[in-house]
């Protein structure tokens, strides 16, 4: 029987002391530390998001609950209350992902400061990482970089103007050219299969990279950049061209924030994917007021990954998924 | 065939792909955090053993492959055919050139085989990790060398060309590891 911690009893010491870095760092910012629920009665509409739910037995409704995807809402929720700047060190639970990065429970740091621009996370995500990387091992923090310069200088092509027989025949020079059956007229889907095949694996080892202004299709939560309709105000987190997280200019407009789950709900139905409901009372929230804020969600397994150079994430879990 | 969907696969799991079949080495599941799943897999063509990567959308489902991998002897060689037989059914399968490719230099009569079956028939033949075979041609080695150093080509019963030390004879049987091709050890008769 495999009862046994799938990782080594260092591997435990390595994340309680990387947890208590987090706590001190957050501590002498004064950012408070926060505990939301992980079973809510709502959850994101994200169509790249599965979720677990499961049915709480409590007469009359026995209402349908989720495991949280993100933290994401509930957080939200508590800053529209006027709680401050927060953070959060959780699990969250995300259905059908499982590989050498993805375990379908995971750990993740997520935090909220108000009146921060995108350029301020990034550079308190970078302060964060100079703590937590630096005492295990080197880390060159490379200066935030557009997604616009990062795909051009890797591809040649413009991830916002979307010329697809030009992309088509970068798939084929490639030997990529299962791209142009699976990604068909999508300009989402192509830059999700560019960036994660092409992009990724050409960021050097050993590197930090922050990539800001997404294109605005792949928006997700974050605010559309005030000047140029076609960006959105999100950047990513990668070392070693891993993917480590995902932050926002957050979007503060509850009617756009509706339109966008209305748009996902319909997405949802139309590829027969489960149904899902707005969440109501992070709507309810956005209408009250979300103070201007940015926020990142960072994965701490595969940070902790990165700090101990594992090659697969269930090598920092006391029990995956598999043993769990 | 049955199909597989994406969140099945595995290594050594055998699928169809543009009409080939092939087996799954590595699986790597590949997800932007906020994006779409993809499966990328590298994945090995049974027919010609090139080995090559593809990429699927998630979710997607894929044809398997018939292939199974079953232990046979070696029976005999008819100028066309190679032909083996199961031990236990006593079944037999003719295996032409290009499924017994490169092994056909280490055959011998009577040895175990892994033989690969396509939709029944031989695709591909591995020879036993290690064989035991007669040298039928060398050079005489010089007398009181035992040092093995240098070497020379030796011919073997099956045709099969390895270097063995100088000290090895026309008419000695020596081991060869056939997945490098190199002389290991004689053999005492």
């Amino acid at each position: 029987m495999d009862w046994r911690p799938r990782c080594a009893p260092d591997v435990m010491h390595k994340r309680a002391e990387m947890l208590m870095v987090i706590r001190q760092f957050f501590q002498q910012r004064a950012v408070l530390e926060v505990e939301t629920p992980l079973l809510c009665h709502a959850t994101g509409t994200d169509p790249q998001l599965d979720f677990f739910s499961t049915q709480f037995n409590y007469p009359p409704d026995n209402p349908r609950l989720f495991l949280q995807t993100s933290p994401e809402f509930a957080m939200k929720r508590l800053l529209a209350a006027g709680s401050g700047c927060i953070y959060q060190i959780c699990k969250a639970f995300r259905n059908s992902e499982s590989g050498r990065f993805h375990n379908p429970e995971f750990t993740i740091l997520e935090w909220y400061r108000l009146g921060f621009t995108l350029q301020d996370l990034m550079q308190e995500v970078a302060e964060l990482f100079e703590q937590l990387v630096l005492p295990q091992r080197p880390l060159q923090i490379l200066p935030p970089i557009s997604y616009q310069d990062i795909f051009q200088q890797a591809t040649g092509l413009d991830p916002l103007n979307f010329d697809l027989p030009r992309w088509q025949a970068f798939a084929r020079r490639e030997n990529l050219h299962e791209a142009i059956e699976i990604c068909e007229q999508d300009h989402a889907l192509w830059l999700d299969f560019i960036f994660s095949h092409v992009v990724q694996p050409q960021m050097k080892a050993g590197c930090l990279y922050r990539v800001y202004h997404y294109p605005a299709i792949q928006s997700a939560l974050a605010r559309i950049h005030p000047e140029n309709p076609q960006l959105a105000e999100r950047f990513e987190v990668f070392i070693d061209g891993i993917e480590l997280g995902n932050g926002f200019r957050e979007l503060t407009n509850a009617d756009e924030q509706e339109q966008r789950f209305e748009r996902e709900v319909a997405w949802r139905r139309q590829h027969r994917l489960p149904e899902v409901e707005k969440d109501r009372r992070f709507l309810a929230a956005l209408q009250t007021g979300l103070p201007e804020c940015s926020g990142i969600a960072i994965g701490l397994d595969r940070l902790l990954m990165i700090l101990l150079n594992k090659t697969s994430i269930d090598e920092v879990l006391i029990f995956p998924v598999a043993r769990a | 065939m049955a199909t597989y969907s994406t969140n099945e696969f595995k290594a050594g799991l055998k699928i169809m792909l543009d009409s080939d079949p092939y087996s799954i080495i590595e699986n790597e599941f590949v997800k932007p955090g906020k994006g779409q799943a993809f499966n990328r897999v590298k994945v090995r063509n049974l027919k010609n053993g090139r080995v090559i990567e593809r990429t699927f959308k998630s979710g997607e489902t894929v044809e398997g492959a018939d292939v199974v991998e079953i232990d046979m002897q070696y029976l005999y060689n008819d100028g066309e055919f190679w032909h083996f037989m199961v031990p236990d059914t006593f079944e037999q399968y003719q295996a032409d050139a290009s499924a017994v490719a490169d092994a056909k230099q280490w055959l011998k009569e009577q040895d175990m085989c892994v033989v690969t079956l396509w939709n029944d028939a031989p695709l591909s033949v591995s020879p036993p990790n290690f064989v035991e075979l007669a040298i039928t041609e060398t050079d005489p080695g010089l007398k009181g060398d035992t040092s093995g150093g240098g070497g020379k080509p030796a011919t073997l019963e099956t045709g099969a060309v390895v270097r063995v030390p100088l000290f090895v004879q026309i008419g000695e049987v020596i081991k060869v590891d056939t997945r490098s091709g190199e002389y290991v050890s004689r053999v005492k008769e």
